[in-house]
């Protein structure tokens, strides 16, 4: 849907361009706006951290990669990432499904909560969460009690369940929020007709919801990852133990405030690795974008 | 009887779209949920289908209470307003989708959806994607998926409803023919009465949610029950005073009258055929002349009052501004809730209907 609003207004600019002179003027001006901008505030910074991370060499960049803090920030970074990919995507699915498909009360509330992570800063978020969890929060005996019962240590805060709950926190609304207009525009009447048919929830699913959100369950996935990975604000306020909790955004903040020259290098090869992520995923959302309008 | 809807009451929120809705369909009839948009009949489908749950009252079908049976273990068909193909399927997969869904054999499936899609004459076309067939093309998919799994209870939403005025001409005779030669109980629904008059074998007229009348639409054309059905059937003008009419003068006063244009006759002085009748007549004259295809309406101005009527083609041109001697054979009068037939005192004891 919005691939198509992009087209039409596409369209009616070339429409507006052909027509006049001053028309032609606006449209380069802006587009000399845009690329202006595009430059100055995104391709130069990034070809800054590469051209940074690569200039003390090759040894020194894969010696930064392989540092034991960075290993350990990359693995907390993808548990991280994976296990909110899996979570909200699951969520995503249940809470988009409850709100376009059945009618109850509370269902705008619902859709408003969900946007909550999208409105509130993600360092309160997850100061929040210290507050909750935290050795002074009202759910803290409730742990401790699960803990005892199950002879486990699990602690939510400065620890690595505590960096998924709060990367969870701040990543959910991206899958609800890609399906929920796909699933109003598409209304309930096929499901309806295929339940007439005899079929049972997860076969509407399967059959005839699914081929329909495919893709735009797939862009919001990747949404949710790239912010996933790149969270820095929330992880931040419950993550403090260096080397153990921490993610790439916080070993790449860790190196650059410690200020030599050699960690500063080591910071943006280590931001470089995000960068490459983020290319992939970019790449990945072209490729999906592109799909899901052929399909369209 | 093979449908029946008992005290059905639904509300949503404090709107009241069903207000005590009594009414049995036999087994193998086609009928029409007829009424003006908003009245409630998509809602006492969605209600025998299961689709919508009734505030109070039983859904019966086959004697048995279903209310509280699924939507998908009713076995019912269901054609949806805009029929609601799979849009990711092809034409044979939505025919089969009843069917793998209840298993069948694979063969089994092709024998009857190929079945199927000959009986809605669309060969050939099994390899299509909805979004790649005409409305009416679409609304015979609809229908042969609808029967796939062979219900005994075919319920459509305005089947017509997203078709071409012409198109749908052709369709409706289809369907009732299609129908027919399944022998499926059927209830449709529809805003047209046309539509109702020519498919249906009973009409269930509703209004804001109530059972005005059911019957046959002869019935409910001829003997009006309320005084919404007198209005809404058939094309009608609605008089406040009639009583000064010749032949009418004993009407109560202050009540509304219905005068269909089949009510009333206009002809010239020196016709022959009406000389008898001349002492019941009123003097009108010509406001306007419609040519509508296979006759004539013409609208007159009698006492203050337009009235319509249709004239044969093969009858003597007449011209607006023109005086005619008008004929009212009957009248409707609408109380609160009732609508009764007045007939023209001045024709008792004359056979109108050998005129
Ligand atoms: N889910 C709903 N929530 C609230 N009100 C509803 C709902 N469905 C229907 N209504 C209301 O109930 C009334 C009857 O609706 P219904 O769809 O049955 O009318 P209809 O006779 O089928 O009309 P149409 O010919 O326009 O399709 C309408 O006033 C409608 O606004
Ligand atoms: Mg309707």
């Amino acid at each position: 849907m919005k691939n198509q609003e992009s087209m039409t207004m596409e369209s009616s600019k070339n429409q507006k361009g052909a027509g006049s002179g001053e028309g032609k003027l606006a449209r380069c001006l802006l587009i000399g706006i845009s690329v202006l901008f595009l430059l100055i505030m995104l391709v130069f910074p990034l070809v800054e951290v590469i051209y940074r991370s690569l200039k003390e060499g090759l040894k020194m960049y894969g010696d930064a990669l392989t540092a034991p803090n960075t290993l350990s920030a990359l693995g907390v970074t993808l548990i991280a990432a994976v296990i909110a990919l899996a979570v909200n995507t699951f969520f995503g699915l249940c809470a988009a499904w409850l709100i376009t498909k059945f009618d109850f009360r509370g269902r705008q509330l619902l859709s408003t909560l969900i946007d909550i992570p999208f409105s509130i800063s993600p360092v309160i978020a997850g100061l929040a969460f210290i507050m909750t969890f935290g050795r002074m929060g009202w759910a803290k005996p409730l742990i401790d009690g699960v803990n005892d019962l199950f002879g486990t240590d699990i602690s939510l805060v400065f620890s690595v369940p505590g960096v998924v709950l709060a990367t969870i926190f701040v990543t959910f609304p991206f899958v609800s929020r890609e399906l929920i207009p796909v699933m109003q525009a598409q209304g309930s009447a096929e499901e309806e007709a295929a339940a007439m048919m005899g079929a049972k929830g997860l076969t509407i699913f399967r059959r005839v919801t699914f081929p329909h959100i495919k893709w735009a369950l797939l862009y919001g996935m990747i949404l949710c990852a790239a912010r996933a990975l790149g969270e820095f604000g929330a992880v931040y306020a419950v993550s403090k133990a260096r080397g153990k909790t921490f993610t790439l955004p916080l070993e790449i903040d860790a190196l650059y405030m410690a200020g030599s020259a050699d960690s500063i290098t080591q910071a943006f090869a280590v931001s470089s690795l995000l960068v490459i992520m983020a290319i992939i995923i970019l790449i990945l959302k072209q490729i999906v974008e592109y799909r899901g309008k052929r399909e369209q | 009887m093979y449908v029946e809807m008992k005290h059905i009451n639904k509300n949503f929120g404090d709107y009241e779209a069903a207000k005590d809705i009594n009414f049995g369909v036999e087994q193998g009839r086609m009928v029409a949920l007829l009424g003006p948009s908003g009245s409630g009949k998509t809602t006492i489908l969605r209600m025998i289908a299961g689709l919508e749950r009734q505030d109070s009252g039983d859904v019966v079908i086959e004697g048995k209470v279903v209310n509280d049976i699924a939507a998908r273990d009713r076995g019912i068909g269901f054609v949806f307003q805009n029929y609601a193909l799979f849009r990711y399927m092809t034409v044979y997969e939505n025919v089969a989708f009843g069917l793998r869904v209840q298993k069948e054999e694979k063969q089994k499936i092709h024998s009857r959806v190929t079945e199927l899609i000959n009986l809605v004459g669309l060969e050939g076309m099994e390899k299509r994607y909805p979004d790649q067939l005409s409305g009416g093309q679409r609304q015979r998919v609809a229908f042969a998926r609808a029967l796939a799994p062979n219900p005994q209870l075919l319920l459509l939403d305005e089947p017509f409803a997203a078709i071409d005025a012409k198109v749908r001409k052709e369709l409706r005779g289809w369907l009732k023919e299609m129908i027919a030669k399944v022998g499926i109980t059927s209830i449709f629904v529809t805003h047209d009465q046309d539509e109702a008059v020519e498919v249906a074998d009973d009409i269930i007229i509703i209004n804001e949610g109530r059972l005005e009348q059911m019957g046959s639409p002869m019935e409910i054309y001829k003997k009006p029950k309320t005084s919404f059905v007198a209005q809404f059937i058939g094309t009608s003008a609605v008089l406040d005073d009639f009583s000064g009419f010749k032949g009418f003068e004993d009407l109560p006063k202050g009540k509304q009258a219905i005068v269909r244009p089949e009510f009333v006759e206009a002809f010239k002085s020196d016709n022959e055929k009406f000389k008898s009748l001349m002492h019941a007549t009123e003097t009108g004259v010509i406001k306007d002349i419609a040519f509508r295809g296979s006759y004539q309406e013409l609208t007159l101005e009698v006492n203050g009052i337009l009235l319509s009527t249709n004239r044969s083609l093969e009858r003597r041109p007449v011209r607006v501004g023109e005086q005619m001697c008008v004929l009212v054979y009957r009248v409707y009068i609408l109380d609160e809730t009732d609508a009764e037939i007045h007939k023209n005192q001045l024709l008792k004891g004359v056979d109108i209907e050998a005129l």
